[in-house]
Protein backbone atom coordinates (compact mmCIF):
# COMPACT_ATOMS: atom_id res chain seq x y z
CA UNK A 1 0.00 0.00 0.00
CA UNK A 2 1.29 3.65 -0.89
CA UNK A 3 2.31 5.54 2.07
CA UNK A 4 2.43 9.21 0.98
CA UNK A 5 3.30 12.41 3.32
CA UNK A 6 2.32 15.35 3.84
CA UNK A 7 5.36 17.97 3.77
CA UNK A 8 3.03 21.80 4.00
CA UNK A 9 6.06 24.04 3.69
CA UNK A 10 6.22 22.92 0.09
CA UNK A 11 2.80 23.02 -0.67
CA UNK A 12 2.62 26.85 -2.02
CA UNK A 13 6.07 26.06 -4.27
CA UNK A 14 4.79 23.31 -5.27
CA UNK A 15 0.57 23.00 -5.93
CA UNK A 16 -0.22 26.65 -5.65
CA UNK A 17 -0.34 27.30 -9.44
CA UNK A 18 -2.39 24.23 -9.82
CA UNK A 19 -4.72 24.85 -7.43
CA UNK A 20 -5.32 28.07 -8.84
CA UNK A 21 -6.00 26.99 -12.24
CA UNK A 22 -8.18 24.34 -10.95
CA UNK A 23 -10.09 27.08 -9.12
CA UNK A 24 -10.14 29.83 -11.68
CA UNK A 25 -11.77 27.87 -14.41
CA UNK A 26 -14.41 26.61 -11.89
CA UNK A 27 -15.00 30.36 -10.46
CA UNK A 28 -13.87 32.52 -12.81
CA UNK A 29 -12.94 35.50 -10.27
CA UNK A 30 -8.90 35.75 -9.14
CA UNK A 31 -9.51 37.00 -5.74
CA UNK A 32 -12.18 34.23 -5.03
CA UNK A 33 -9.87 31.65 -6.24
CA UNK A 34 -6.66 33.09 -4.21
CA UNK A 35 -9.46 32.99 -1.07
CA UNK A 36 -10.53 29.40 -1.51
CA UNK A 37 -6.35 28.05 -1.98
CA UNK A 38 -5.85 30.15 0.88
CA UNK A 39 -8.58 27.92 2.44
CA UNK A 40 -7.28 25.32 1.48
CA UNK A 41 -4.19 25.09 2.65
CA UNK A 42 -4.96 26.09 6.02
CA UNK A 43 -7.96 23.33 6.33
CA UNK A 44 -5.38 21.35 4.95
CA UNK A 45 -2.80 22.11 7.81
CA UNK A 46 -5.52 21.66 10.16
CA UNK A 47 -6.76 18.25 8.93
CA UNK A 48 -3.00 17.35 8.94
CA UNK A 49 -3.69 14.33 11.44
CA UNK A 50 -6.60 12.85 9.42
CA UNK A 51 -4.58 12.46 6.17
CA UNK A 52 -4.01 8.73 5.90
CA UNK A 53 -1.04 8.21 3.14
CA UNK A 54 -3.79 6.39 0.27
CA UNK A 55 -3.42 9.45 -1.86
CA UNK A 56 -0.91 11.93 -3.27
CA UNK A 57 -1.17 15.23 -1.56
CA UNK A 58 -1.55 16.97 -4.76
CA UNK A 59 -5.18 14.62 -4.74
CA UNK A 60 -5.68 15.47 -1.19
CA UNK A 61 -5.60 18.72 -1.88
CA UNK A 62 -7.91 19.08 -4.38
CA UNK A 63 -10.27 17.31 -3.00
CA UNK A 64 -10.18 19.58 -0.08
CA UNK A 65 -10.97 22.22 -2.82
CA UNK A 66 -13.66 20.88 -4.13
CA UNK A 67 -15.62 21.45 -1.11
CA UNK A 68 -14.48 24.45 -0.61
CA UNK A 69 -15.50 25.71 -4.38
CA UNK A 70 -18.96 23.77 -3.60
CA UNK A 71 -19.27 25.59 -0.47
CA UNK A 72 -18.98 28.62 -2.16
CA UNK A 73 -21.53 28.29 -4.86
CA UNK A 74 -23.82 26.76 -2.29
CA UNK A 75 -23.55 30.30 -0.39
CA UNK A 76 -23.75 32.11 -3.70
CA UNK A 77 -26.83 29.94 -4.53
CA UNK A 78 -28.47 30.82 -0.76
CA UNK A 79 -27.47 34.40 -1.36
CA UNK A 80 -29.45 34.95 -4.59
CA UNK A 81 -31.48 33.78 -7.30
CA UNK A 82 -31.02 29.92 -6.48
CA UNK A 83 -34.41 29.15 -8.10
CA UNK A 84 -33.66 30.88 -11.70
CA UNK A 85 -29.83 29.31 -11.46
CA UNK A 86 -31.11 25.68 -10.64
CA UNK A 87 -34.10 25.97 -13.90
CA UNK A 88 -31.22 27.27 -16.15
CA UNK A 89 -28.52 24.67 -14.82
CA UNK A 90 -31.32 22.05 -15.48
CA UNK A 91 -32.33 23.37 -18.83
CA UNK A 92 -29.38 22.40 -20.57
CA UNK A 93 -28.69 19.06 -18.70
CA UNK A 94 -30.68 16.17 -17.54
CA UNK A 95 -29.09 14.66 -14.86
CA UNK A 96 -29.77 13.44 -11.14
CA UNK A 97 -26.29 14.81 -9.47
CA UNK A 98 -26.87 18.18 -8.07
CA UNK A 99 -25.92 20.97 -9.85
CA UNK A 100 -22.77 22.21 -7.57
CA UNK A 101 -21.64 18.48 -7.73
CA UNK A 102 -21.40 19.00 -11.11
CA UNK A 103 -20.51 22.57 -11.56
CA UNK A 104 -17.65 21.91 -9.64
CA UNK A 105 -16.44 18.31 -11.24
CA UNK A 106 -17.16 19.63 -15.04
CA UNK A 107 -16.77 22.82 -16.01
CA UNK A 108 -17.04 22.39 -19.22
CA UNK A 109 -18.14 20.54 -21.94
CA UNK A 110 -15.16 18.37 -22.67
CA UNK A 111 -14.75 14.71 -23.66
CA UNK A 112 -12.64 12.76 -20.83
CA UNK A 113 -10.54 12.53 -23.65
CA UNK A 114 -10.32 15.92 -24.19
CA UNK A 115 -9.64 16.57 -20.49
CA UNK A 116 -6.84 14.37 -20.34
CA UNK A 117 -4.95 15.90 -23.27
CA UNK A 118 -5.90 19.32 -21.91
CA UNK A 119 -4.50 18.27 -18.94
CA UNK A 120 -1.41 16.80 -20.41
CA UNK A 121 -1.03 19.70 -22.25
CA UNK A 122 -1.32 22.10 -18.92
CA UNK A 123 1.38 20.25 -16.73
CA UNK A 124 3.71 20.12 -19.85
CA UNK A 125 3.65 24.31 -19.93
CA UNK A 126 3.85 24.26 -16.04
CA UNK A 127 7.23 22.59 -16.82
CA UNK A 128 8.24 24.49 -19.52
CA UNK A 129 7.68 27.86 -17.88
CA UNK A 130 8.49 26.55 -14.72
CA UNK A 131 12.12 26.07 -16.22
CA UNK A 132 12.38 29.58 -17.79
CA UNK A 133 14.50 32.42 -16.41
CA UNK A 134 12.41 34.13 -13.04
CA UNK A 135 12.11 37.64 -14.43
CA UNK A 136 11.52 35.87 -18.11
CA UNK A 137 8.63 33.98 -16.98
CA UNK A 138 7.16 36.45 -14.86
CA UNK A 139 6.86 38.85 -17.78
CA UNK A 140 5.89 35.77 -19.90
CA UNK A 141 3.11 35.35 -17.58
CA UNK A 142 2.31 39.11 -17.22
CA UNK A 143 1.71 39.37 -20.90
CA UNK A 144 0.57 36.18 -22.36
CA UNK A 145 -1.33 34.72 -19.49
CA UNK A 146 -2.73 37.70 -18.06
CA UNK A 147 -3.19 39.71 -21.07
CA UNK A 148 -1.24 43.12 -18.92
CA UNK A 149 -0.44 45.64 -21.79
CA UNK A 150 3.19 46.66 -22.40
CA UNK A 151 2.83 49.69 -20.63
CA UNK A 152 1.61 47.90 -17.40
CA UNK A 153 4.70 45.98 -17.66
CA UNK A 154 7.05 48.19 -17.75
CA UNK A 155 5.82 50.78 -15.05
CA UNK A 156 5.03 47.72 -12.87
CA UNK A 157 8.63 45.86 -13.07
CA UNK A 158 10.00 49.52 -14.19
CA UNK A 159 11.86 48.39 -17.43
CA UNK A 160 12.07 49.48 -21.03
CA UNK A 161 9.60 47.91 -23.83
CA UNK A 162 12.08 47.06 -25.48
CA UNK A 163 13.16 44.86 -22.96
CA UNK A 164 9.49 43.67 -21.85
CA UNK A 165 9.94 42.27 -26.19
CA UNK A 166 13.30 41.10 -25.69
CA UNK A 167 12.32 38.95 -22.78
CA UNK A 168 9.16 37.90 -24.38
CA UNK A 169 11.01 36.82 -27.36
CA UNK A 170 13.12 34.71 -25.80
CA UNK A 171 10.76 32.94 -23.20
CA UNK A 172 8.90 32.25 -26.62
CA UNK A 173 11.44 30.72 -28.31
CA UNK A 174 12.25 28.48 -24.54
CA UNK A 175 9.03 27.16 -24.30
CA UNK A 176 8.80 26.67 -28.24
CA UNK A 177 11.67 24.52 -28.11
CA UNK A 178 10.85 23.02 -25.06
CA UNK A 179 6.83 21.86 -25.73
CA UNK A 180 8.54 20.83 -29.30
CA UNK A 181 10.30 18.11 -27.48
CA UNK A 182 8.04 16.88 -24.86
CA UNK A 183 4.29 18.36 -26.29
CA UNK A 184 4.20 19.12 -30.04
CA UNK A 185 3.80 15.66 -32.46
CA UNK A 186 4.45 17.54 -35.54
CA UNK B 1 11.86 52.61 -49.89
CA UNK B 2 13.54 49.59 -50.48
CA UNK B 3 14.69 50.17 -46.75
CA UNK B 4 11.28 50.55 -45.47
CA UNK B 5 9.62 47.44 -47.11
CA UNK B 6 12.54 44.61 -46.49
CA UNK B 7 12.89 43.96 -42.83
CA UNK B 8 15.96 41.72 -41.26
CA UNK B 9 14.95 38.47 -39.72
CA UNK B 10 15.44 40.62 -36.40
CA UNK B 11 12.79 42.57 -37.00
CA UNK B 12 10.79 40.28 -38.50
CA UNK B 13 10.93 38.15 -35.15
CA UNK B 14 9.88 41.21 -33.53
CA UNK B 15 6.96 41.90 -35.36
CA UNK B 16 6.26 38.47 -35.10
CA UNK B 17 6.03 38.23 -31.33
CA UNK B 18 4.09 41.84 -31.37
CA UNK B 19 1.54 40.06 -33.73
CA UNK B 20 0.88 37.36 -31.14
CA UNK B 21 -0.83 40.18 -29.15
CA UNK B 22 -2.25 41.87 -31.21
CA UNK B 23 0.14 44.98 -31.15
CA UNK B 24 1.93 44.29 -34.57
CA UNK B 25 0.49 47.70 -37.05
CA UNK B 26 -0.92 47.17 -40.37
CA UNK B 27 2.34 48.41 -42.59
CA UNK B 28 4.27 46.14 -39.98
CA UNK B 29 2.17 42.96 -40.83
CA UNK B 30 2.84 43.92 -44.94
CA UNK B 31 6.74 43.90 -44.40
CA UNK B 32 6.39 40.51 -42.14
CA UNK B 33 4.30 39.21 -45.30
CA UNK B 34 7.02 40.53 -47.64
CA UNK B 35 9.65 39.00 -45.76
CA UNK B 36 7.86 35.57 -45.28
CA UNK B 37 7.48 35.87 -49.42
CA UNK B 38 11.37 34.84 -49.69
CA UNK B 39 12.75 34.07 -46.38
CA UNK B 40 12.33 30.27 -44.48
CA UNK B 41 13.54 31.17 -41.42
CA UNK B 42 11.14 33.77 -40.99
CA UNK B 43 8.22 31.81 -42.12
CA UNK B 44 9.29 28.55 -39.90
CA UNK B 45 9.97 31.19 -37.10
CA UNK B 46 6.26 32.23 -37.61
CA UNK B 47 4.59 28.89 -37.97
CA UNK B 48 6.44 27.96 -34.30
CA UNK B 49 5.03 31.13 -32.96
CA UNK B 50 1.55 30.97 -33.79
CA UNK B 51 1.43 27.08 -32.73
CA UNK B 52 2.74 28.21 -29.52
CA UNK B 53 0.10 31.04 -28.98
CA UNK B 54 -2.44 28.54 -30.35
CA UNK B 55 -1.62 25.47 -27.84
CA UNK B 56 -0.98 28.22 -24.97
CA UNK B 57 -4.61 29.43 -25.78
CA UNK B 58 -6.38 25.92 -26.38
CA UNK B 59 -5.05 25.21 -22.76
CA UNK B 60 -6.41 27.76 -20.95
CA UNK B 61 -3.47 27.75 -18.23
CA UNK B 62 -3.55 29.72 -15.71
CA UNK B 63 -1.05 31.26 -12.91
CA UNK B 64 -0.90 33.20 -9.99
CA UNK B 65 1.20 36.06 -10.38
CA UNK B 66 4.16 36.87 -8.05
CA UNK B 67 2.50 39.34 -5.86
CA UNK B 68 -0.60 37.11 -5.57
CA UNK B 69 1.96 34.22 -4.41
CA UNK B 70 3.73 36.11 -2.08
CA UNK B 71 0.60 37.54 -0.63
CA UNK B 72 -0.94 33.56 -0.05
CA UNK B 73 2.83 32.38 1.20
CA UNK B 74 2.84 35.17 4.05
CA UNK B 75 -0.88 34.03 4.87
CA UNK B 76 0.13 30.05 4.93
CA UNK B 77 3.43 31.06 7.12
CA UNK B 78 1.66 32.61 9.73
CA UNK B 79 -0.66 29.88 9.96
CA UNK B 80 2.06 27.08 9.53
CA UNK B 81 4.27 29.09 12.50
CA UNK B 82 0.79 29.50 14.70
CA UNK B 83 0.25 25.39 14.17
CA UNK B 84 3.53 24.74 15.23
CA UNK B 85 3.27 26.42 18.20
Amino acid sequence: MLNHKLNPNNWIKLYSDYLFNYTITRVNDREIAQDLISDTFLSGLKSKMEFKGQACERTWLISILKRKIIDHYRKINSNKGKAEVRMSYFDDNESDKSWIEERVADSSSQTAEDKIENSELKDAIYNCINKLPQKQARIFKMKTIIGYDTETICNELNITSSNVWVQIHRARVSLSRCLKKHWFKT
Amino acid sequence: MKKNIFISFEEAKHICDKNQYGEATFWERIKLSIRHSWCMLTRKYSKNNNQLTKIIDKSNVNFLMLNEREKLQQQFEEALSKHQE
